[in-house]
C-alpha cells in the first residue's frame, strides 16, 4: 500500500493512468464487476475511489466516478459498475467497453469517505443498491486484515437477484453480521415484510456500537439522506456518519 | 454529469481538486458563514454540469466554491462573490 495513502494524505500527484479491462463479471441483471490492469498502481484503501476517463474519437471526453471494489492488489483494481438507464458512461463501462481496451483512471482519491483496517472499532456499514461497491471492499479488507472489530452491514436491495459479492457477504463469517432488507421481493422464507429501511432496521444493527463508532452510508442520494437521518434521529452523533451518494 | 438540476455527492471533488492541491481534500473542515452549518468538504452538494462545478452548503445552498476546468487551466473560486484564481495544469 502506498506509504502517502496510509499518512492518510495523498502528497503524490494524482495523475492519469491507462487502465486495460481484463475481466468482465455480471453480478446481478444490471451490475458488471470489471476488473482493470493498471501500470504502476499506488495502491489505495478501502472505500476510495477512481475518476475514470473515456475519449471519443473527436476528442469529446467523459469523466465519472467508481468506487474501488477490492482492496489493494499490485496493478489489478476492481470496480463495481450500475448500469444507469440513458446514462452517458455507465452502460458503456458495463456492456460496450471490449475486454482488452483501455481507459484512463485517476487516483486513488478521496480520504473522508474511508476505513482504515487498524481502527479496531465496531463498523455499521448500510448499503442501498450499488452503494454496496466502497463497503464490499472495507469487508474485503476487513476479512483480510484478521482484525476482530465487529462489523455489520445492513443492505437494501430490490429482491434476491439484485445482491452483488452474495460470494464475500454470505459466507456465514463470525466478524462480519449481515442484514439484507428487501425492499420489494423478499426471497422465500423471509420474516420481515417489504419495505424501505426503517429506523428499526438500523436500531438493531447499531446496537453493538459505541458512541464514537463509525458509520458508512452509500447508496443513491435519497437513500443516503433517509438512512442518515434516521441514524441522527436514533441519536448518533452527525460527526460519526460518514455518507456518499451515488446520484 | 448531464443532469444539472440533481446534485452530485461532495466526494467527486477529489478528482478535480487533486490536480491543483497536494493534500487530500475531502476531510478539509468548512464552515458556513451563512447558516453556520459545518462539516467535512464531501458533505457538499456539488451540481455541474462539467466543465463547470459548484459546491454548495447542504444547509442552505451558499457557494462554498466553484472550480471551472479548461483547456490548460482550473479556475477556482472560494465563496459566492469572492474573485477567481487561475492555476495552470497539464
Ligand atoms: C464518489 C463517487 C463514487 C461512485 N461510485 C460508483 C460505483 O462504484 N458504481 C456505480 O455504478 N456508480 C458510482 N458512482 C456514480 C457514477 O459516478 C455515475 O454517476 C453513474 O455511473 C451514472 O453515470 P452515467 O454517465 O451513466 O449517467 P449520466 O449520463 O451522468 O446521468 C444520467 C441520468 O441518471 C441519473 N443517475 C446518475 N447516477 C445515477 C445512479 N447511480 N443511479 C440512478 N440514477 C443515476 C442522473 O441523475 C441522470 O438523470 C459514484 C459517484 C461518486 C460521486
Ligand atoms: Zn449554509
Amino acid at each position: 500500500m502506498a506509504r502517502a495513502a496510509e499518512l492518510g494524505r495523498l502528497t503524490v500527484a494524482v495523475i492519469w493512468r491507462r487502465a486495460q479491462l481484463v475481466e468482465r463479471r455480471p453480478q446481478n441483471a444490471t451490475a458488471r464487476t470489471l476488473v482493470f490492469s493498471v501500470p504502476g498502481w499506488p495502491g489505495h484503501l478501502p472505500g476510495q475511489h477512481v475518476d475514470v476517463r473515456l475519449t471519443a474519437d473527436d476528442g469529446y471526453q467523459a469523466v465519472r466516478s467508481y468506487s474501488l471494489a477490492a482492496p489493494a492488489d499490485g496493478d489489478r483494481i476492481e470496480l463495481g459498475v450500475q448500469s444507469v438507464p440513458d446514462g452517458e458512461v455507465s452502460p458503456y463501462l458495463a456492456d460496450a467497453l471490449p475486454v482488452g481496451m483501455d481507459v484512463e483512471v485517476r487516483g486513488p482519491l478521496g480520504n473522508w469517505f474511508v476505513w482504515r483496517p487498524a481502527a479496531g472499532e465496531p463498523v455499521l456499514l448500510v448499503a442501498g443498491g450499488s452503494g454496496i461497491v466502497p463497503l464490499a471492499a472495507m469487508v474485503r479488507a476487513h476479512r483480510a486484515s484478521g482484525s476482530d472489530s465487529a462489523l455489520s452491514l445492513v443492505y437494501s436491495v430490490r429482491g434476491g437477484d439484485d445482491v452483488w459479492y452474495r460470494d464475500h457477504l454470505d459466507d456465514g463469517h463470525p466478524g462480519l453480521d449481515v442484514r439484507f432488507l428487501y425492499t420489494r421481493k423478499p426471497p422465500p422464507g423471509s420474516i420481515r415484510d417489504p419495505a424501505r429501511i426503517s429506523a428499526a432496521d438500523l436500531a438493531d444493527a447499531a446496537a453493538g456500537l459505541r458512541p464514537s463508532s463509525p458509520v458508512y452510508v452509500c447508496g443513491p442520494t435519497g437513500f443516503v439522506e433517509t438512512a442518515a437521518d434516521l441514524l441522527t434521529g436514533l441519536g448518533r452523533d452527525p460527526a460519526t456518519i460518514r455518507t456518499e451518494r451515488f446520484g | 454529469m448531464a443532469d444539472t438540476t440533481a446534485h452530485l455527492d461532495g466526494n467527486c471533488l477529489a478528482g478535480p481538486l487533486s490536480e491543483i492541491l497536494s493534500v487530500e481534500p475531502t476531510a478539509a473542515w468548512w464552515r458556513c458563514p451563512q447558516c453556520a452549518r459545518s462539516g467535512p468538504l464531501a458533505d457538499l452538494h456539488v451540481y455541474g454540469p462539467e466543465p463547470g462545478l459548484t459546491a454548495r452548503c447542504p444547509g442552505c445552498a451558499h457557494v462554498a466554491l466553484r472550480l471551472v476546468r479548461e483547456e490548460g487551466h482550473i479556475w477556482l473560486s472560494m465563496g459566492g462573490s469572492a474573485g477567481a484564481f487561475r492555476f495552470p495544469v497539464a
